[in-house]
């Protein structure tokens, strides 16, 4: 029987079969415990990396798999961030609520961003979501009495994990938690691009005046996601305000939003992980060339990004992909 | 306070100018070939780092090395038009937006290895320091001087574009490339001209701002985001899109700063996406 024909058959089956959970995910994970043992003294950066890598699933899920070109995801990173350095501020420190708070809010405004984002298409769409992400930044810098401004939001304060995980200095608890966080926010994900909706979400990336034809609500499924990655993008800036106590502007930043598409261009864009992965090899590569002055180090990032979509267009883990010899 | 409106519009109106003569290229360019070039800000930068060269290095004076930052922009860009742009064409919208910002990247680390992160200063002749007193008002020299530049290469693009054989064809290729191309148009050097063109006049634009702005290794990206801003707003391959746009955007971010400075470009950038929302081709836009 043809892949065609078993479709027909039973097109849940055929989804489920997609999703089933292959060998080297589960390596992946296992892998992901090792800093806890092998290298403590990298515990820190290895909750950047984690939450980092959060932060680039949501974007793979507008970019990757909807094909909403966005330059100003860092808005919802920062909203999250904020919102969370917020409510601790105002006296609830208590992580896991603050988290949910924080992602419904930058979800909230994702929603209502949306409206917009499915109005516009090609350079209108990125000159929107680069205008919002200004226009969040500006606001945030102005409203210094809320924010803090450039100084930044001093004197968070979160309280253990669950009521017994202290932050402490060396970052196990840090890391856990962002570890967790990570690892739900990509399961979720998975789940997302693995069912009906899922699909047809990259039906919209690849033929948006076909979906409506095909009786696809294309605009609804796009403000879904959309919002749906905000809120994802708003628990990954929590996260870093949550572990490091502090916000500042650039979690706003249009560098970070840059970052963070360079990133998943590294690794791949439409298949979750190429997210982690080109998150992984930024953030270490950052790290080790840190010593280097900042300008060089853009240097051989402008060099790679160049290479990366002159030769392997599918990413890094898209062209593994390739050379193994499995297609999407 | 009319006197403080008056001298807000003209400096609004001069900055405005500048950004028309930044951007107009990229609106050409981005409406001709439908390729999304980010670099257009890096070679408004190079051809302010050449006009720097040409008038500390070999003791050119300011009029001449205004050309000079012109035709190395425009050199250049065809260089790199030829040799890697061409190749993404066809590419989506995504690996133009990440390889040309790729490009700025390392144009950046480039110019930041070759002159530092200092901000560059240039000497401009006499006769453009100081200003004129017109009704009252006191207009600065250089502001009057950038104008005329503008109204000078408005003038030239719009009679180059209706009036001459290859304006004709430059057209002929923004309408339909197949047919053009059908129509026995060397579309591609048409490409070629146009994008040197384009990228010829950020140079001239670079080597303008550094008396306004400054330069120094941040110019490509920071004023992308404004070159960006005047094109979308105006509408793809329309010079009155751009002209209209960059009188818009210069006027709004010099009375904000002058008027509100505390909210920063707040206005701007709220101006730009209120206006992409209600007509997303921008003012001028067509297709």
């Amino acid at each position: 029987m043809t892949v065609e024909a078993s479709t027909l058959a039973d097109p849940h089956d055929w989804l489920r079969r997609k999703s089933r959970w292959s060998v080297f995910e589960i390596a992946f994970w296992a892998a992901s415990l090792l800093p806890f043992f092998l290298f403590q003294t990298y515990l820190p950066l290895a909750s950047q990396i984690a939450i980092t890598a959060l932060f680039a699933i949501s974007v793979d899920l507008v970019l990757g798999y909807a094909g909403i070109i966005t330059l100003g995801h860092a808005m919802f990173f920062g909203l999250g961030a904020y919102a969370a350095g917020l409510i601790s501020k105002a006296g609830w420190g208590e992580p896991l609520t603050g988290l949910i708070f924080a992602g419904a809010f930058a979800g909230l405004v994702g929603y209502i961003a949306s409206f917009i984002i499915v109005r516009v298409q090609h350079l209108a769409l990125i000159m929107i979501t680069l205008g919002l992400c200004f226009l969040t930044y500006e606001l945030a810098n102005s409203m210094s009495w809320l924010t803090g401004g450039t100084d930044g939001l001093q004197g968070v304060d979160t309280w253990p994990i669950l009521g017994t995980f202290r932050f402490d200095l060396w970052g196990y608890a840090a890391y856990g938690y962002a570890l967790a966080a990570l690892f739900l926010g990509l399961v979720l994900s998975r789940r997302i691009v693995h069912s009906s909706f899922g699909l047809s979400l990259r039906g919209i990336r690849e033929n948006m005046r076909r979906m409506p034809a095909i009786g696809a609500d294309y605009r609804g499924h796009l403000q879904k996601i959309y919002t749906i990655s905000a809120a994802i993008a708003g628990c990954a800036g929590a996260l870093l305000t949550q572990t490091t106590d502090t916000v500042s502007l650039d979690t706003l930043s249009f560098q970070r939003s840059a970052d963070v598409v360079v990133m998943l261009i590294l690794g791949g864009t439409g298949r979750l992980y190429g997210a982690v992965i080109g998150a992984i090899i930024f953030m270490v590569a950052r790290d080790q060339l840190a010593g280097m002055n900042p300008q060089y180090w853009y240097f051989w990032i402008g060099l790679l990004l160049m290479v990366v979509v002159l030769v392997m267009p599918k990413g890094i883990l898209g062209g593994l992909a390739q050379l193994v010899g499995r297609r999407d | 306070m009319i006197s403080q409106l008056a001298i807000v519009l003209f400096d609004g109106f001069a900055f405005g100018m500048l950004l028309f003569v930044l951007s107009v290229g990229l609106s050409v360019t981005l409406g001709l070939m439908n390729f999304i070039n980010l670099a257009h800000g890096a070679f408004g930068m190079l051809g302010g780092y050449v006009a720097v060269t040409a008038m500390r290095g070999l003791g050119l004076p300011f009029l001449a090395a205004l050309p000079a930052a012109f035709v190395a922009a425009a050199a250049i860009s065809v260089l790199l038009e030829r040799t890697l742009f061409r190749r993404l064409y066809r590419a989506g919208e995504l690996n133009q937006v990440l390889f040309t910002i790729g490009v700025v990247f390392v144009a950046t680390a480039m110019a930041t290895y070759a002159f530092g992160t200092v901000q560059q200063v240039i000497q401009i002749p006499g006769w453009l320091r100081g200003s004129v007193e017109v009704a009252g008002l006191r207009l600065g020299t250089y502001r009057i001087f950038i104008i005329a530049v503008a109204l000078a290469v408005t003038a030239l693009l719009v009679f180059g574009l209706e009036r001459t054989r290859l304006g004709a064809r430059i057209r002929a290729a923004v309408d339909n490339q197949r047919v053009a191309q059908g129509l026995g148009l060397d579309v591609e050097k048409i490409f070629a001209v146009t994008f040197a063109l384009g990228s010829g006049l950020a140079g001239l634009g670079g080597a303008l701002a550094i008396e306004i702005v400054g330069l120094d290794p941040s110019f490509g990206f920071h004023y992308l985001v404004y070159v960006l801003i005047v094109v979308s707003v105006g509408g793809l391959g329309s010079v009155a899109g751009s002209f209209f746009g960059a009188a818009l955007l210069g006027i709004c971010d010099v009375a904000g700063k002058y008027f509100v400075p505390e909210i920063g470009s707040f206005l701007i950038y709220l101006l730009l996406v209120g206006i992409l929302f209600v007509r997303p081709l921008g003012l001028f836009g067509r297709r």
